[in-house]
């Protein structure tokens, strides 16, 4: 409690987070996919309960970053990341750090809603069964519902918890699987343009969500577009070319660019 | 100003009107060509149907009479003369069953035709009397009316196969045994019943009393020793390249290599079966453990290529969200990419099995081919499959085996068409909507 406490005043005034040290921390991270390179030095910190969101034009390597922090990329064959990344002042990337341990900490939610195809309970409960969260069955169903509510989902399918997660629509499918994700207690979140398969009320839904977990959680989401960054986040960080460009306070951001390709991109000349 | 844009505007439209023209004798090409491609494609449809139906009927047609048997009511005396109650199993049953016939027809006297009349008794009529005194030996003393199969030629002869009217050198049956079987049906001794022999007895010399009972258990067996070997391996191979192994040069041979093991002809895998398992391991000859063993080479590539076309199915987003909420690679195959590749990969499974189960050549190579009459008891007996005994069956002179072989074609088929429907109806069943 006394930590939320000193966070929300910190997040009042943004001058003060220097003070506080960073949830994660990139430095000099490259990524290659084969002989391409998609990321160049990329430095950035994200801070603890705070919304940074990653902007930029297309293929600019926002989702390779997002990967990079929860170590997706180890799936694919061909992806070679160089660098550090450091959570809590764990380099994740260190040897003895394992991936499974690292993504119970950093959850992820795609960009297509991905329910598994079995019941809502099922998809929920998951997580925790695979990591032991829940000593039985009533503190199982204790976590289902209590990530459901925070999710904003609960009333909806309280009653229909045995149907197949993939039943549902669109928005609520996304919200299952932000459920999902929150099941399992992480400290990060990634989301990767959690909105772009949603309509507006969905997407209105969802964002409010995500300024509530700000408070437990600490979130990294993609997006492109520019209002949702504006609407949710509290840093912003401008990505083109595979370079990070500049990062910041997601008001300054907006409003007085340092570099004129952030100008750009912002007003609508390049994406 | 109006004079240079109205002929522009002009040729414009003229062009309009050409290219309108155009596309509309381009259209009726293309509305021709549609039909015609229809046209063949309903042609090619129907062809292969007339020829499905074409088969059908061949083999409904000659199966249909091997379902039925001429059999012979006989009354008979139990003489305790003739059984010795000690010695129940050694008595001379054929004798017993030959003077109640004999009786029928006092006029018979030399012994040619009381050779020829006892010839049209089955031998199955001494061995039914038999059986019938040693699963009761109380009847002995008594009078018993029993139903004793009719040889095979006189079966055929009852179901028009042997004409009365043809060449008496041309047929197996006399003009006198013709005469007698009449006088058999006019006492109404002549009973036409279902022929249960055909699916309980094993192999035979006799037609009529043979059976596809002891193929049906050898290919049971046959089968269970295919499954229980090609599929786990076929599923773990399928595994371990599709989500497991490094995608490199080893993988690409393993890979190419599996699909040209899948069109080895299968008499190959026989040689090989042969080679290895029987003249280097020693195992039994005959035996359905090595049947199985050398099907379930043969079945591999199809379970592993069927397998690998089921998990490439999946889609990666289910990978990447059990794997973003920290399962383990083994979690997320088996928790979540195998359960939906099951129906496929059953689907490929069966019919695989359905190749297997109507695979003759290389069984032929490990011996499966003998004559065998006892009903298989275990994977090590000796034993034959349906397709081997119809292979057999279709190899015999005797006029009864032909409706036989057909029969045994049909029996063959419905297991087939059994075990495709099975596959349709999975794949039918569990087709998912991600
Ligand atoms: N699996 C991959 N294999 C090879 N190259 C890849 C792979 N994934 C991404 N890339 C390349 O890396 C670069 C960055 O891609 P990335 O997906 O991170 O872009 P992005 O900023 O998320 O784009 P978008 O906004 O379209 O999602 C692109 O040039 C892309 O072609
Ligand atoms: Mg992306």
């Amino acid at each position: 409690m006394q930590a939320a406490n000193t966070v929300l005043i910190e997040e009042a005034e943004p001058a003060t987070h220097t003070n506080a040290p960073p949830k994660v921390s990139a430095r000099d991270v490259c990524v290659y996919y084969g002989d391409k390179q998609a990321l160049f030095d990329v430095d950035l910190d994200i801070h603890a309960h705070q919304v940074t969101a990653l902007i930029g034009p297309s293929g600019c390597g926002k989702s390779t970053f997002l990967r990079c922090l929860n170590r997706m990329n180890d799936t694919i064959d061909i992806c070679r990341v160089e660098g550090r990344i450091v959570i809590d002042d764990e380099d994740i990337y260190a040897r003895h750090v394992d991936v499974v341990h690292l993504r119970a900490r950093v959850g992820m939610v795609f960009q297509k809603p991905n329910p598994f195809p079995k019941s809502i309970y099922d998809n929920v409960a998951y997580g925790p069964r695979i990591h032991g969260l829940a000593s039985g069955k009533d503190e199982l169903d204790d976590i289902v519902e209590t990530s459901l509510r925070r999710a904003g989902l609960w009333d909806e399918v309280k009653d229909r918890a045995a149907e197949p997660g993939t039943g549902l629509s669109g928005g609520q499918q996304q919200r299952l699987c932000i459920a999902r994700a929150i099941a399992v207690q992480p400290e990060v979140i990634l989301m990767d343009e959690p909105c772009s398969a949603l309509d507006p009320i969905a997407t209105a839904r969802i964002e409010e969500l995500i300024d509530e977990l700000r408070e437990q959680f600490t979130i990294v989401i993609v997006t492109h577009s520019m209002q949702q960054a504006a609407r949710v986040s509290q840093k912003t960080a401008f990505f083109h070319l595979g370079v990070l460009v500049e990062e910041g306070d997601t008001e300054q951001i907006f409003t007085t660019p340092k570099d004129d390709r952030t100008q750009a991109y912002i007003t609508g000349r390049i994406g | 100003m109006t004079s240079e844009t109205l002929p522009d505007s002009g040729t414009i439209r003229d062009r309009n009107s050409d290219k309108s023209a155009l596309v509309k004798a381009g259209l009726k090409r293309r509305y021709a060509a549609e039909r015609r491609f229809r046209a063949y494609g309903v042609a090619g449809i129907l062809f292969g149907l007339g020829c499905i139906l074409l088969l059908f009927y061949t083999i409904g047609s000659n199966a249909i009479p091997a379902f039925t048997q001429t059999m012979l009511r006989l009354d008979i005396t139990l003489d305790p003369q003739d059984i010795d109650p000690d010695a129940i199993s050694t008595a001379n049953y054929r004798k017993i069953v030959r003077q109640p016939v004999r009786a029928l027809f006092p006029e018979v006297t030399s012994r040619r035709d009381k050779r020829a009349l006892a010839a049209m008794l089955s031998p199955g009529a001494a061995y039914a009397v038999r059986q019938m005194v040693i699963d009761d030996p109380s009847l002995i003393g008594k009078r018993i009316s029993i139903l004793v199969p009719l040889s095979d030629d006189i079966d055929q002869l009852n179901k028009g196969a042997i004409k009365a009217s043809s060449d008496e050198t041309e047929r197996r049956v006399s003009n006198k045994q013709i005469a007698w079987f009449e006088r058999l049906q006019d006492f109404g001794l002549v009973e036409t019943v279902f022929n249960t022999t055909l699916f309980t007895a094993g192999d035979s010399r006799e037609p009529e009393l043979a059976g596809i009972w002891g193929a049906v258990v050898g290919s049971f067996f046959t089968m269970i020793v295919t499954l229980a070997l090609a599929f786990p391996i076929g599923v773990a191979s399928a595994v371990y390249l599709e989500e497991f192994a490094p995608k490199n040069k080893w993988t690409q041979v393993i890979e190419v290599n599996i699909n040209n093991l899948a069109a080895v002809p299968s008499i190959v895998f026989g040689l090989l079966g042969l080679a290895v398992y029987i003249n280097f391991f020693g195992l039994p000859r005959s035996a359905p453990l090595v049947g199985g063993m050398v099907l379930a080479l043969m079945t591999l590539p199809t379970i592993i290529i069927a397998g690998r076309a089921a998990l490439k199915a999946v889609p990666p987003s289910i990978r990447d969200a059990a794997r973003g909420l920290g399962a383990s690679p083994l979690q997320v195959t088996t928790h979540h990419v195998l359960p939906l590749a099951m129906p496929g990969i059953l689907t490929g499974t069966i019919i695989g099995m359905a190749q297997a189960l109507g695979e003759t050549a290389p069984l032929l190579m490990i011996g499966m081919v003998a004559f065998i009459v006892d009903i298989p008891g275990g994977v090590t007996d000796p034993a034959t499959v349906m397709p081997v005994q119809i292979y057999l069956w279709s190899d015999a002179p005797e006029r009864a085996f032909v409706e036989r072989t057909s029969a045994a074609i049909a029996v063959l088929l419905g297991f087939l068409i059994l075990m495709n429907t099975l596959a349709v109806f999975l794949r039918k069943k569990f087709e998912r909507k991600w």
